[in-house]
């Protein structure tokens, strides 16, 4: 479903980026590029680089060396109200909303639309609730009362409404930071599923998780990092979830690690039981 | 379609459910109950008189909690909001007297000098990043001593030196300490004040943006920050709104008394927050009305005043307080674990 967009200019690039902390390279020489309508995976170990990565794309952090272009020019952005403005919208796992507040107020925290002239200016309470009940809706969400606080949806439900509300703002690239690690498998599967529904919007999604099964079931690019450095970028056509699952696990680690183990365990185990059943007899 | 969860599973919330979650509600029941107490016990307190002074002592704790539950709101305390008072109205009369100005500038400076508390106390939070218990807590304490020093080294006695016959002190007490007759009772022109200022931050809270930051900054001030509240500018304009509400009360004694006791003050912070707490504002911020701070006040004015009338001691009217408190703190628990439970 990509092959048509494959072709156009990358929405946002990054090339040979790299950032430190005092002594320690937290990344190198990591390049990166997102198209529309495409979703890209990355994936890595906790201390991979990942947060790093993200902060730098989002605009929280300037990198250190290489380039950031966004739409072919140079990212200049400094904050994340900056980053929204340029289309960049990051929706984090545990800090998209606030759950004492009710879905529309969330919906449009920090871009509150407002009508009559200061200082009676007041919130357009009936626009908000009717343009996020619309937005939601467009999304294929139920929410049963656009009033309830978001606090009382699921945790899937709550992703969703937090990705809804950064593509009715206008944004161009959604980045997910482990949109699916505090849930379960149902709720993971609503989120993947509007994870592709963005990218069908035509947006650039970075989608961020530990879990390669959920990377493979909606990506069409996938990049491991490993210690700060790319450790694989390839498209989907190159790869097989095996592939990747292999990768993500440590490759080569692992399978030392599998040998290791197999080597104790399973010999000694049954020596000791056999021993004990002829106690027993 | 019907993904983004179970639609079966989730009912809408009845009407009367959506009532009780109400951060109001257990304050409301709170202040019949203590009401009905009192118009049980104490024969003076049935009369309207008695309603007046009730609504006169319930004024001054409430045109206070109308910041501090504002700033509580907004995920923030301010321990030295009883003492900023009574820096406020010393600061009045002593720049009126010692300078012999109208006493309106000496007001306007006391102003700056409360916004001006407010606006360190919230930039030090917002800078430090430390709990506002303990920056308030310091500023509780730099005031307690500064109004105790100050006042003694300029006046040479422990109170503000009297302003009664100063240019200008019949109009400010008119705007901060008149009277006004509802049918043949006289009432305090702070009740008024009171209710104006609950009316205007109850359209903020719920009508403006920036009451949606308030609820946000105290919710998850970091969410609100990535869709790029300016949640430290929403913290500090709190702390100055708490100036200002001091400011107001401590004109308010300054042009009701004519002299301020340099002592005073200290303790009364905690009354005001406890108005903000049984008025149902969590304590860690993110929720709470202006309404339910008002109702708090209530309940502490009747509170004031209905053990006088009852002819109990005194004394006894801080464990009041306290009972109540906790009572209040116990109900809204209750009733919000409950309601949130189906």
């Amino acid at each position: 479903m990509t092959t048509t967009i494959e072709a156009s200019a990358p929405i946002l690039e990054l090339t040979d980026v790299g950032k430190s902390f005092g002594n320690i390279h937290a990344l190198r020489d990591v390049s990166l590029s997102v198209r529309a309508g495409e979703v890209t995976c990355i994936l890595g170990d906790n201390g991979a680089g990942k947060s790093t990565l993200i902060k730098i794309i989002s605009g929280l952090y300037k990198h250190d060396t290489g380039t950031y272009h966004v739409a072919g020019k140079p990212m200049n952005c400094s904050s994340p109200r900056d980053a929204l403005d340029c289309g960049i919208a990051t929706v984090y796992q545990d800090l998209a909303l606030v759950p004492l507040l009710p879905v529309w107020r969330n919906f449009f925290l920090g871009s509150e639309l407002t009508i009559g002239p200061w200082p009676f200016r007041r919130l357009d309470v009936a626009a908000m609730r009717r343009i996020a009940d619309e937005e939601l809706q467009k999304m294929g969400i139920h929410v049963p009362d656009i009033d309830q606080p978001v606090g009382t949806l699921s945790g899937g439900q709550r992703q969703v409404v937090a990705i809804a509300r950064a593509i009715h703002f206008g944004a161009k690239v959604l980045i997910l930071d482990e949109p699916t690690a505090a849930l379960g498998v149902k709720q993971s599967g609503v989120v993947l599923k509007y994870i592709s529904a963005a990218r069908d919007a035509g947006l650039g999604v970075i989608f961020i998780t530990h879990n390669p099964h959920h990377a493979y079931l909606v990506g069409d690019h996938f990049v491991i990092l490993r210690q700060g450095m790319l450790d694989l970028s390839s498209p989907r056509a190159e790869l097989t979830l095996d592939d990747l699952t292999h990768h993500m696990a440590g490759g080569a680690e692992l399978e030392a690690l599998k040998h290791e183990l197999q080597r104790i365990d399973v010999p000694d185990l049954g020596a000791v039981h056999d021993a004990q059943e002829k106690e027993n007899a | 379609m019907t993904a983004g969860g179970d639609p079966a599973r989730i009912t809408k919330r009845s009407l009367g459910r959506r009532f009780v979650t109400r951060p109001e509600v257990g304050s409301l029941v709170g202040a019949i109950a203590v009401f009905a107490l009192f118009f049980a016990v104490a024969m003076p307190f049935r009369e309207l008189d008695s309603l007046s002074t009730v609504l006169y002592a319930s004024s001054t704790i409430g045109i206070m909690a109308v910041g501090v539950s504002l700033l509580m709101i907004g995920g923030e305390f301010d321990l030295s909001a009883g003492v900023g008072v009574i820096t406020s109205a010393l600061a009045a009369g002593m720049f009126a007297y010692e300078l012999s100005l109208n006493v309106w500038v000496g007001a306007g400076l006391a102003l700056m000098l409360s916004l001006g508390i407010g606006f360190l106390n919230g930039y030090m939070v917002v800078k430090t990043k430390l709990p506002s218990f303990l920056i308030t807590l310091s500023m509780f304490l730099m005031l307690q001593g500064l109004n105790l020093a100050v006042t003694r080294t300029v006046t040479g006695s422990v109170a503000s030196p009297p302003i009664s016959d100063m240019d200008g002190f019949a109009s400010a007490q008119k705007v901060f300490s008149s009277t006004f007759t509802v049918g043949g009772v006289s009432v305090q022109l702070t009740v008024l004040w009171w209710i104006l200022f609950v009316a205007l931050a109850t359209w903020v809270l719920l009508r403006t943006k920036v009451g949606n930051w308030i609820y946000a900054a105290g919710g998850n001030a970091d969410a609100a920050r990535a869709v790029g509240v300016p949640v430290n500018y929403t913290k500090i304009g709190l702390f100055m709104t708490v100036g200002f509400m001091a400011w107001f009360v401590g004109m308010h004694n300054l042009f009701r008394f004519n002299t301020v006791q340099s002592g005073e003050g200290v303790g009364q912070e905690l009354i005001y927050i406890a108005a903000a707490v049984i008025g149902g504002c969590a304590l860690m911020g993110g929720w709470g009305t202006a309404i339910g701070a008002a109702i708090g006040a209530l309940i502490l004015g009747m509170a004031q005043q209905g053990v006088v009338y009852a002819g109990w001691n005194p004394d006894l009217f801080m464990f009041f307080i306290g009972a109540t408190l906790l009572i209040a703190v116990v109900l809204n628990l209750w009733v919000r674990t409950r309601a949130h439970r189906r």
